[in-house]
C-alpha cells in the first residue's frame, strides 16, 4: 500500500495533470482512498495506469444515505508489479447520476474491459448511468424491473412468515 | 411280498385333486400323499390359499403406480447450494440408484419430477413454472431447501416462495438438507405416488378449471425457410 | 446465381430460391455465408454450471459471439447484508459462492476485522487455513467431478464425490454442518476442534494425494481429454488482467499471482507451498493447474495441523466475541457482555475496507462500509466468477460449441458467486 506520504504525493501529482481531479484523500487501516470527481475518472485511472497500477479490481457502488451526494462508485486498483491497493471513491447525487463508463477505449486511452459487467451492477442496483457503456441494461433484475434496489431507501421486501397463529391474518398468501 | 397297484382313474375326485395339488405345488413327492396340515381343507381352500401364498393379485391402478412410484425420472434442476446437496444424493455414499432415480433427464419432456433444489429468484420464476408446464402428466414437485420452500434465510424483494407459482408435493427443510434428508423426502414422495393413483396435480389439488392464460396476442414470427407446407420441396 | 444454376438438376435449382434471413421478419440476404444462428442456452441446461443463460450466436458450429444473461439466482443476498448485525451477515454472506463458503466468510470477516483492529490468536488463524483449504480441495474435486460429466467422463463425477463425502465428514466433525458451516467468526472460530479431528483429518491427508494421483491417471494421457482441452479456450494474459480475470484462469497463463503469495493473510506466509503456473493459457493448463493445486492444499495443511499452536481459537475481546460459557455463572460484566452482543451485537467505528483473499476461482474481495451502528451500511462481495465470465466470450470467440463447453467448464462459474 502506498503510505500516507506516497498517498499525498500522489494526490498532487494528480492534481497538477488535470486541475480539480482529486477532492480529497483518505488513509484509513493502511489503504489510500483518493476521492476523485465525478466528472475526471477516466483520467484519473488512465493516469494511476500509467503509474503503475493496471489492474481494476473492482467497480461497485454505495449508497450514502442520508449523507448527500447519495451515490458513490469505488474503484479498487491493484498494482501487480509493487503489490500495492489504492481506491477511487467518486461520489454523484441522486438526481444526476451521470458517470463517464470507463469500459471502453477513448481518445484519453484505453477503456478497462473488465469494468463492463460490474457498471452494469452499479447501474442494476443504483441507477448511476455510465455515459459511453457499450451496453446498460440491467444485469441482474428482470429487464423490466422498475426501481434499484440497493439504495438505502428501497425497502427489503420479502414475505411475512406465516405460523400458524398469525396464517388467517394472511389467508390466501402463500400456499 | 405282494404289492398290489391299482391303477387311479383319473376322472374321480381324488385324483384329480392329487394331481392338482402336484401342478401347482410341483411337489416332489408323488402319488397320494398329501401333507397332515392342508388334509382337512376342501379342494377350493387349499388352492385359495396356494394361490395366495404365491400369487399377487392387485388392482390395475395399484400395480400401476407401484411401478410409476419406483420409477421416477428426476429432472436436472439445480439452481443453487442445494443442488450441489442433490448431486450428492446422486452420488455414491446416498446412492439414489438404489431406489432406481437415477436417470436424471435433462429434458423435462421425459422427466415426472421436478427436484426445485434452491432458491428461485424473480427472473427464474417464469423459467421454473414454463419447465414444470412441460413436465407431461403425471408430474410431482419437490421444493428442497428452505429457500424454496418458504423463503429461507433470505426474506428479500428477489426470492420468491415456490407456492406462489407451482404446485408442490413435498417440501425438505434444510439449508441445506442433508443428502440423508433429501433423500426420505423423495421416498415419502413415492409412498405418496403409490398411494394415490390420481392423474394429474389439478385433480391432486383441487384444483380443476384453473388453467392457464395465455397472452391472446402472441407475436406472429414469420420464417422464410422450413415452415411446413411453404418452401420448394427442398 | 444465374450462371450457377446452369447445369444444376431441378432440385438444386429450387434449392437455390429459397431465401435465407438473419433474423425472423429481417429483409433476406442472398449471400448465403453470412447465415448466423442465435442460439439460447437457456437458464435450464444441463451443460451449464448453474443457472446461466448464454445467446451463442453461430455460425454452423463456430461460435462467432456469446452474451452472456445472468441474474437467475439473484438473491439480494448485499441488500439482506445491510439489515442483520456484523455477526448474523456471516451465514448470509456464505451462501454466496456455495462451493467455498469459507472463503466467503473470511472475506467478508477479514474485513470486519480491519474495521474493528481486533487481533485473531494464531490457533485460530491456523485452525482457518486448514479448514480454508479443505475448502479449496472441496471446491476443486465438485468442480473436476461436474467438469469431467460435461466433457463426457463420467465415473469421475462419483470418484471426486467419494472424496468430497470425507471432506464433508471433516466439516461436520468441526461445526455441525456439512455446507454453510458458519464455522469462522470474527475474532477467529466459533469452537476447537474436537477429539478425533486431527486423527481423522491425517487419515485424510494421507490418502488425498494418492486419489489425486489417481485422477490424474485417468485424464492427464487420456486422448479424448487432450484432443478436447489443449489448445482450446486460449487466451493471452494480457487480455486476462485487462478482463479481471484471476484465480487458476490466470495462473493458468503464466502469471504467477497468487494473493497467498504476494499478501499474505491468515497468516498463509509461515507455510511453504508452490503455485502452480501454466504456460499456455488454454484449457487443458486450466484443468492441470487446478489439480496440482489440490497438492499444494494437502501440503498446506499438512503443515498447518503439525504446526498447530495451543491459545485461544477466538479473540478475548469482550466486545467482539462472546464470553465463554463458564464465565458467565461468575463475573457480571461477561453476562453483561454476552447480552449486549447477542441482542444487539457488537459496534464497529466507521470507515469503509475492502479485503481481498484469493478464494479457488480467483480473487475474492469484501467490501464493507461501517457507519458506526451495529449494521454494516454496505456490504459489497467482488466476486471471481462474475468477472471471470466477462473472458468467457472471448475465450470462445472462433471455436466450436464442444470446445465452448469444454471452456465454461473450465472456467468453473458458480453462479451463486456471480448473481448474489
Amino acid at each position: 500500500m502506498p503510505d500516507a506520504t506516497g498517498l499525498e504525493l500522489l494526490a498532487q501529482e494528480l492534481s497538477e495533470i488535470e486541475p480539480g481531479a482529486i477532492v480529497d484523500t483518505t488513509f484509513f487501516r493502511e489503504k489510500g482512498t483518493l476521492h476523485a470527481a465525478p466528472g475526471s475518472i477516466r483520467v484519473i485511472l488512465n493516469a494511476l495506469r500509467e503509474r503503475g497500477y493496471a489492474s481494476l479490481r473492482s467497480v461497485h457502488g454505495l449508497d450514502y444515505y442520508p449523507d448527500e451526494p447519495r451515490l458513490g462508485v469505488h474503484y479498487e486498483l491493484l498494482d501487480m508489479v509493487k503489490v500495492d491497493r489504492l481506491t477511487e471513491a467518486l461520489r454523484v447525487s441522486i438526481e444526476d447520476p451521470e458517470i463517464d463508463s470507463v469500459t471502453p477505449d477513448g481518445d484519453d486511452g484505453p477503456g478497462w474491459p473488465t469494468a463492463d459487467h460490474q457498471e452494469r451492477e452499479v447501474y442494476d442496483m443504483f441507477g448511476v448511468v455510465f455515459r459511453g457503456h457499450p451496453d446498460l441494461r440491467r444485469i441482474l433484475m428482470p429487464e423490466d424491473y422498475e426501481g434499484h434496489p440497493q439504495r438505502r431507501d428501497f425497502p427489503t421486501g420479502g414475505e411475512p412468515v406465516i405460523f400458524t397463529y398469525n396464517e388467517k391474518r394472511f389467508d390466501g398468501g402463500g400456499s | 411280498m405282494e404289492v398290489n397297484r391299482e391303477p387311479i382313474d383319473p376322472r374321480t375326485l381324488r385324483a384329480r385333486r392329487l394331481s392338482s395339488h402336484q401342478l401347482l405345488r410341483g411337489s416332489v413327492i408323488e402319488g397320494p400323499n398329501i401333507p397332515a396340515e392342508h388334509e382337512d381343507l376342501t379342494d377350493e381352500e387349499d388352492l385359495q390359499r396356494h394361490v395366495e401364498e404365491r400369487v399377487l393379485t392387485t388392482t390395475l391402478d395399484k400395480a400401476v403406480s407401484w411401478a410409476r412410484g419406483n420409477s421416477l425420472y428426476p429432472c436436472t434442476f439445480g439452481l443453487a447450494c442445494c443442488a450441489i446437496e442433490m448431486m450428492s444424493v446422486v452420488a455414491s455414499r446416498v446412492d439414489i440408484a438404489r431406489f432406481g432415480f437415477e436417470a436424471f433427464r435433462a429434458s423435462p419432456r421425459q422427466a415426472d419430477l421436478l427436484i426445485l433444489s434452491g432458491r428461485v429468484s424473480i427472473k427464474m420464476a417464469p423459467v421454473v413454472r414454463r419447465i414444470y408446464d412441460q413436465m407431461l402428466e403425471p408430474k410431482w414437485a419437490i421444493s428442497m431447501g428452505a429457500c424454496c420452500s418458504s423463503m429461507g434465510v433470505f426474506n428479500n424483494y428477489a426470492i420468491v416462495p415456490s407456492d406462489k407459482f407451482m404446485p408442490i408435493d413435498v417440501h425438505v427443510p434444510g439449508c441445506p438438507p442433508r443428502p440423508e434428508a433429501l433423500m426420505h423426502g423423495i421416498l415419502k414422495l413415492r409412498s405418496m405416488v403409490q398411494e394415490d393413483p390420481t392423474m394429474g396435480w389439478r385433480e391432486r389439488y383441487d384444483a380443476v378449471g384453473t388453467e392457464e392464460n395465455l397472452p391472446s396476442e402472441l407475436p406472429v414470427v414469420h420464417h422464410s425457410v422450413g415452415r411446413p407446407g411453404e418452401g420448394n420441396g427442398a | 446465381m444465374s450462371e450457377t444454376t446452369a447445369g444444376l438438376s431441378e432440385y438444386r435449382r429450387q434449392e437455390e430460391s429459397i431465401t435465407y434471413s438473419v433474423l425472423p421478419g429481417e429483409p433476406s440476404q442472398d449471400d448465403r455465408q453470412s447465415e448466423l444462428l442465435t442460439i439460447n442456452f437457456g437458464p435450464h441446461h444441463p451443460a451449464t454450471h448453474g443457472v446461466l443463460r448464454l445467446l451463442v450466436t453461430l455460425q454452423g458450429e463456430v461460435v462467432l459471439d456469446i452474451k452472456p444473461i445472468i441474474g437467475y439466482v439473484h438473491t439480494g443476498i448485499e441488500k439482506t447484508a445491510e439489515t442483520k448485525s456484523y455477526w448474523k451477515v456471516i451465514p448470509v454472506v456464505e451462501r454466496m459462492d456455495y462451493l467455498a463458503y469459507y472463503f466467503n466468510a473470511l472475506a467478508y470477516i477479514g474485513a470486519v476485522e480491519t474495521l474493528l483492529e481486533v487481533d485473531v490468536p494464531p490457533r485460530a488463524q491456523y485452525l482457518r487455513v486448514i479448514h480454508l483449504e479443505l475448502n479449496r480441495i472441496m471446491s476443486h474435486l465438485v468442480w473436476l467431478g461436474t467438469s469431467a460429466l460435461d466433457l463426457g467422463a463420467i465415473s469421475m463425477f462419483w470418484f471426486c464425490f467419494r472424496e468430497r463425502e470425507k471432506i464433508l465428514d471433516l466439516f461436520e466433525q468441526s461445526s455441525g454442518q456439512r455446507m454453510h458451516t458458519r464455522y469462522f467468526q470474527v475474532g477467529g472460530v466459533f469452537e476447537d476442534i474436537p477429539v478425533g479431528f486431527a486423527a481423522k483429518l491425517r487419515e485424510f491427508l494421507d490418502d488425498m494425494p494418492t486419489r489425486a494421483d489417481q485422477y490424474g491417471d485417468m485424464l492427464n494421457k487420456n486422448e479424448i481429454v487432450l484432443q478436447r482441452l489443449r489448445g482450446t479456450g486460449t487466451l493471452d494474459a494480457k487480455t486476462l488482467d485487462a478482463y479481471g480475470v484471476t484465480g487458476p484462469l490466470l495462473r493458468a497463463a503464466g502469471v504467477p499471482w497468487d494473493l497467498r503469495k504476494a499478501a499474505p493473510y491468515c497468516s498463509y506466509d509461515h507455510f511453504d507451498f508452490k503455485i502452480p503456473i501454466g504456460t499456455d493459457g488454454d484449457n487443458y493448463d486450466r484443468y492441470a493447474v487446478r489439480l496440482a493445486e489440490i497438492y499444494e492444499s494437502v501440503k498446506i495443511i499438512d503443515q498447518a495441523l503439525e504446526g498447530l499452536p495451543e491459545g485461544p481459537t477466538i479473540t478475548t475481546d469482550r466486545k467482539v466475541a462472546l464470553p465463554p460459557r463458564h464465565e458467565l455463572a461468575t463475573s457480571m460484566e461477561a453476562l453483561i457482555h454476552h447480552f449486549k452482543l447477542v441482542t444487539e451485537g457488537f459496534r464497529v467505528p466507521p470507515g469503509e475496507v475492502y479485503y481481498p483473499i484469493e478464494g479457488p476461482r480467483g480473487e475474492l474481495g469484501c467490501f464493507v462500509r461501517s457507519d458506526g451502528s451495529s449494521k454494516p451500511a454496505r456490504v459489497h462481495m467482488r466476486d471471481p466468477s462474475f468477472v471471470n465470465l466477462q473472458a468467457f466470450a472471448a475465450m470462445s470467440r472462433g471455436s466450436y460449441i464442444a470446445d465452448m463447453i469444454a471452456t465454461l467448464a473450465m472456467l468453473d462459474p458458480i453462479l451463486g458467486g456471480i448473481d448474489r
